[in-house]
């Protein structure tokens, strides 16, 4: 009797995962291993001839991978911590005992969220047109010369950054309100009495309490940022020449239009070995960390 | 003393936070202002923050020319149904992967974290040959079922039922309830919130997705609005008058779900359980 109702419990179990199970191994697993697969043979889209480690070694000595894979590598760096500071700062402020009409602004700070990452591109491209942008209008206005925000590597760098940041502070925003609320009120009481002032309340009581938070939004973003795709397609197209090429433009570039498969899917294990060892390092911190 | 202190600082902070939340506004602002301007006006220095005439042609023409009702046809129909099939197939294995002990379950979690480090984006290629080989390429079921299954999603359920204690399960088992009528009848109403804020989540995702539709769809009929915008956005020489009144025109479900669902989604980081 009891035999048969664990059997039952695990029929059903197993009826519970199926269709994730199913779809796990054929768009995961299969593509996968496929990849694996590619990345060892000069595919592109005719026959596939094993070549071993020759599209490793010629991507290792690729200037062109070097220029996306650094690009890329500098976006993560700089945009990770623009967000973490404007999502942190900007739920600080909502929930601080300091500030009037929250209801509002935490509308106004939400609406990125809604907005796609090809639509974001559109809008912030329009901002900062060279002839016709409203900046570059501010700028003459208080006397200054355009600036060639797309035609400069840099400067079309900073743009895409900047769109970044504003896209991506929502919902981090929400995650760091739900963890600021939840440090007890005690503590700030405590440290009052002891004569703290604002700047040691945060540096030593909020952000203490909120590690973990940040810990995991500051993965999420890198995660995030590492494969940026449709935002960079609007924005810049990945120019001025291919100065803003990021990585997984990168492999779609060589992929599909060159039709180098073999080659991106080198590329693509590669993005997925740094993508684990970023996994990785959260893992080393949760255990010796929280949980 | 104390009290004039506290009327600076609220001062500040609120000044602060009013100045911040204006220029997070104003991208959208000036891409609303800009869409309604004729296209004399979209171009001539000195630019005006509100235009002269304001009209609504440019909606009519973006409308007209790009055959918006069939990209938002086809965009809706995988959004609703990719939510759909996603929080019924998340919600049944989030419960089990909650609330069933057998190792091959345990394995099956780490499989499903692990997706999340060889996102689609990442393999595009592999994934195309597949799609093709199954048949689904250009096609809406294409897009639709290789998107129902979500890391998040199942995560976001099962940490949700890792909540519900045990005993309820164990007396509705007493009682004589089988497993289906359980999670049916019993645990699917109690996680109606994250039903909820996962439709929302999964919403979101589909309507603004740019990556699936990009490696599937290949007929202009099938585009979704998103690729349907990267088109004009990739010419070589921008339609601005289209493009900015067509983005407006992609956004406003978005908008609609947001004033419906407002609570919800505000509230997200309370219950998803996203914030640990």
């Amino acid at each position: 009797m009891n035999g048969r109702i664990k059997d039952r419990k695990k029929g059903w179990a197993f009826l519970f995962i199926l269709a994730n199970v199913v779809l796990f191994l054929l768009f995961f697993a299969w593509p996968g291993v496929l990849g694996i697969y590619y990345s060892f043979t000069d595919y592109t889209g005719v026959e596939a001839n094993f070549i071993g480690f020759q599209n490793y070694i010629e991507l290792f000595q690729d200037s062109s991978f070097y220029k996306a894979m650094s690009r890329t590598f500098l976006y993560t760096a700089l945009g990770v911590p623009m967000i973490y500071i404007a999502s942190l700062g900007i739920s600080v402020l909502l929930v601080s005992n300091y500030t009037k009409g929250k209801a509002v602004t935490k509308t106004i700070f939400f609406l990125p969220w809604l907005i796609s990452p090809i639509v974001t591109g559109v809008i912030w491209r329009w901002m900062f047109g060279e002839s016709f942008g409203f900046i570059n209008y501010l700028i003459s206005i208080i006397g200054g010369d355009p600036i060639p925000w797309s035609s400069n590597g840099d400067l079309a760098f900073m743009v895409v950054l900047f769109a970044t940041t504003w896209a991506n502070t929502a919902f981090n925003m929400l995650i760091f309100i739900a963890a600021l609320i939840n440090i007890p009120k005690s503590y700030y009481e405590a440290a009052e009495l002891d004569g703290a002032n604002g700047w040691h309340k945060f540096w030593y009581i909020t952000l203490p309490s909120i590690r973990g938070t940040s810990f995991m939004v500051i993965l999420l973003a890198v995660f995030h940022l590492m494969k940026e795709f449709p935002l960079v397609q609007a924005l810049t197209n990945g120019g001025p020449g291919t100065d803003n090429t990021f990585i997984v433009q990168y492999i779609y570039q060589t992929g599909f239009d060159q039709m180098r498969v073999g080659y991106a899917s080198a590329v693509s294990m590669i993005l997925f070995i740094i993508l684990l060892i970023f996994a990785l390092i959260q893992l080393r911190f949760e255990k010796r960390g929280r949980i | 003393m104390n009290k004039l202190n506290d009327r600076v600082s609220t001062g500040l902070l609120t000044t602060a936070m009013y100045v911040l939340a204006l220029m997070y506004l104003f991208p959208i602002a000036w891409l609303l202002l800009s869409s309604i301007k004729p296209g004399s006006e979209l171009f001539s220095y000195p630019l005006s923050i509100f235009p002269d005439t304001p009209t609504l042609e440019n909606y009519g023409y973006a409308w007209s020319t790009m055959e918006f009702i069939k990209y938002f046809i086809n965009t809706l129909i995988v959004t609703v149904v990719t939510t759909v099939l996603t929080i019924i197939a998340s919600a049944t294995c989030g419960f089990a992967l909650a609330k069933y002990n057998y190792k091959w379950l345990s394995v099956f979690f780490i499989c499903i974290l692990a997706t999340t480090m060889l996102p689609t984006e990442v393999i595009m290629n592999p994934t195309f040959m597949v799609i093709q080989y199954l048949g689904l390429y250009d096609s809406l079921a294409g897009l639709i079922i290789p998107s129902i299954n979500t890391a998040t999603g199942i995560f976001m359920f099962r940490q949700y039922f890792l909540t519900v204690p045990d005993d309820l399960l164990e007396s509705a088992r007493i009682d004589g309830a089988g497993e289906g009528r359980i999670f049916f009848k019993l645990m699917m109403p109690i996680a109606k919130p994250i039903t909820i804020t996962l439709a929302i989540f999964s919403f979101q995702w589909r309507w603004n997705d740019y990556v699936w539709p990009l490696i599937v769809l290949s007929d202009p009929n099938k585009y979704t609005v998103q690729v349907a915008l990267r088109s004009i956005v990739g010419a070589d020489n921008i339609n601005w008058v289209l493009l900015l009144s067509a983005s407006v025109i992609s956004i406003i479900p978005m908008i609609l779900l947001f004033i419906v669902f407002q609570r919800y989604i505000m509230d997200t980081g309370a219950t998803s359980g996203m914030k640990d």
